[in-house]
């Protein structure tokens, strides 16, 4: 159970798709206009991460990481198909964004009408197939975890696209310098809220980690890991300048 | 030019500057930002966009005229999902340890959004030779805006370039770090390149004002 709210925490805010790794950038720039628009798309990431990574999850599992075809018998333990990962996952992610899009379009046509070109495109949306390319190799090891993976994953990304697109519709109202109107102001109060989203990086939960320190022993200890690598660091060029002076004396 | 003639070549010099899929056309940044904070990694995520964009141009052009549209995403995505593999397989092979920096961001080519946007935008409706070129053009202005980030925040960020110091060992106090200079370990943390990409949308607009938004 710890693990699941450790997870699901990590990837709202430690791994957050957009502000840590930059996935579904596109869109996210693209939808976060208004409020009502990025709410749609939002919890269509939601719905389709939620669906594609424990599909993805089951296919890597039991068809494509090595050994996994040991299912079939004795004799195929030694198969790795790991390098058909990228067409199987895209071909689950637009199969399955098609049938979101059928079910949107008979169910809600308001909200089909709003989103418009965007939901096909969710099938290219970096964060859908990042997910499953992350709990890949991340080594996520079980179906509940994986599903637990892909809703965290995805509400990290609906809050991002929720918060851009509040600050765009009061952003309208202020005197913003010309040429960075639009797409350079967004970008620039990205990477101010990425930078606020770091400090989520000490929230780590879990029995497996030590205490946490004082503030004042986290940057002597901060201080004296920084001393170790750059000890290190000099060996390495020491090393390398011995190296490169047997092969002058050679 | 005589290889080309004034409109082949505008192709190919168009999205360098004011037509650039990133500052412009606001495609593919997911998977560019990521990788910028050293120069090798975008240099070599601009040479995998490259061949990717300028091969399945041509192949989707090639094609235009038998995907039903109905269907094309899928055709598109199996097609970029195919070169990107060849891309990911090479890159093992020859550079192991590069391909373990950019992670699963050679697997993202595949959906980022500056591939699919020049198949729908272009390839489709044009032949094999220009959408060769407007494939070259795009993947250009893409490896500009990657390698001016990657150069800054590998520059700023840990004062080498290419993996090389270039001002000095800051160890040993030589260049510019005997006068009391220090890295910007702001720089390395993913948010700098969104700042840095603003800075040049703010460079580049303030030089054009025709490409100033309206809120």
């Amino acid at each position: 159970m710890l693990e699941h709210i450790e997870l699901f925490f990590k990837s709202i805010f430690i791994d957050n798709m957009v502000f840590a790794v930059f996935l579904g950038m596109c869109s996210y720039l693209a939808v976060s206009k208004k409020v009502a628009t990025a709410v749609g798309l939002g919890a269509a990431v939601i719905f389709v991460l939620a669906v594609t990574v424990p599909l993805n999850w089951l296919l890597d599992q039991y068809l494509l990481r090595d050994g996994a075809l040991v299912w079939l018998g004795p004799e195929y333990t030694d198969y790795n198909l790991s390098f058909l990962s990228f067409i199987l996952f895209i071909a689950t992610i637009a199969t399955m964004v098609q049938l979101v899009e059928i079910v949107v379009e008979k169910f809600s046509p308001s909200l089909y009408n709003s989103l418009g070109i965007f939901l096909p495109l969710i099938a290219v949306n970096c964060a859908i197939l990042g997910g499953s390319l992350f709990m890949q190799s991340r080594d996520i090891q079980t179906l509940g975890l994986a599903f637990n993976y892909g809703v965290s994953s995805g509400i990290g990304w609906f809050l991002a696209i929720l918060a851009i697109a509040a600050i765009r519709e009061k952003i309208r109202y202020s005197n913003v310098p010309a040429p960075l109107r639009g797409l350079g102001i967004t970008f620039i109060i990205t990477g101010l809220m990425g930078i606020g989203f770091q400090s989520f990086g000490g929230m780590l939960t879990g029995g497996d980690e030590a205490a946490p320190v004082k503030e004042e022993q986290q940057v002597v200890n901060d201080k004296v890991s920084k001393i170790e690598k750059k000890e290190l660091e000099k060996k390495d060029i020491e090393e390398k300048e011995i190296s490169y002076n047997d092969t002058i004396n050679n | 030019m005589a290889l080309l003639t004034k409109k082949d070549a505008s192709l190919i010099t168009d999205p360098l500057a004011d037509n650039n899929p990133i500052t412009i056309q606001v495609l593919g940044i997911c998977s560019a930002l990521a990788i910028t904070a050293e120069l090798k990694a975008s240099v070599v995520m601009a040479v995998s966009v490259l061949f990717v964009l300028a091969l399945g141009n041509v192949v989707i052009s090639l094609m235009r005229n038998i995907i039903p549209s109905k269907i094309r995403i899928i055709v598109q995505l199996i097609v970029v999902a195919t070169l990107v593999i060849i891309v990911d397989q090479v890159l093992k092979a020859f550079a192991y340890e590069l391909s373990k920096t950019l992670s699963v961001f050679v697997g993202l080519i595949i959906t980022n959004c500056i591939i699919m946007g020049r198949f729908e935008a272009f390839a489709l409706g044009n032949g094999p030779w220009r959408s060769f070129l407007d494939g070259i053009g795009n993947a250009l202005g893409y490896g500009v805006i990657l390698v001016i980030v990657g150069f800054f925040r590998e520059l700023l960020g840990s004062g080498t370039l290419f993996g090389y110091p270039v001002l000095g060992n800051p160890i040993e106090k030589t260049g510019l770090y005997s006068i009391g200079y220090e890295n910007n370990g702001f720089m390395i943390i993913p948010p700098a390149a969104l700042i840095v990409v603003g800075i040049i949308i703010w460079v580049q607009r303030s030089r054009n004002p025709a490409l100033v938004e309206d809120h």
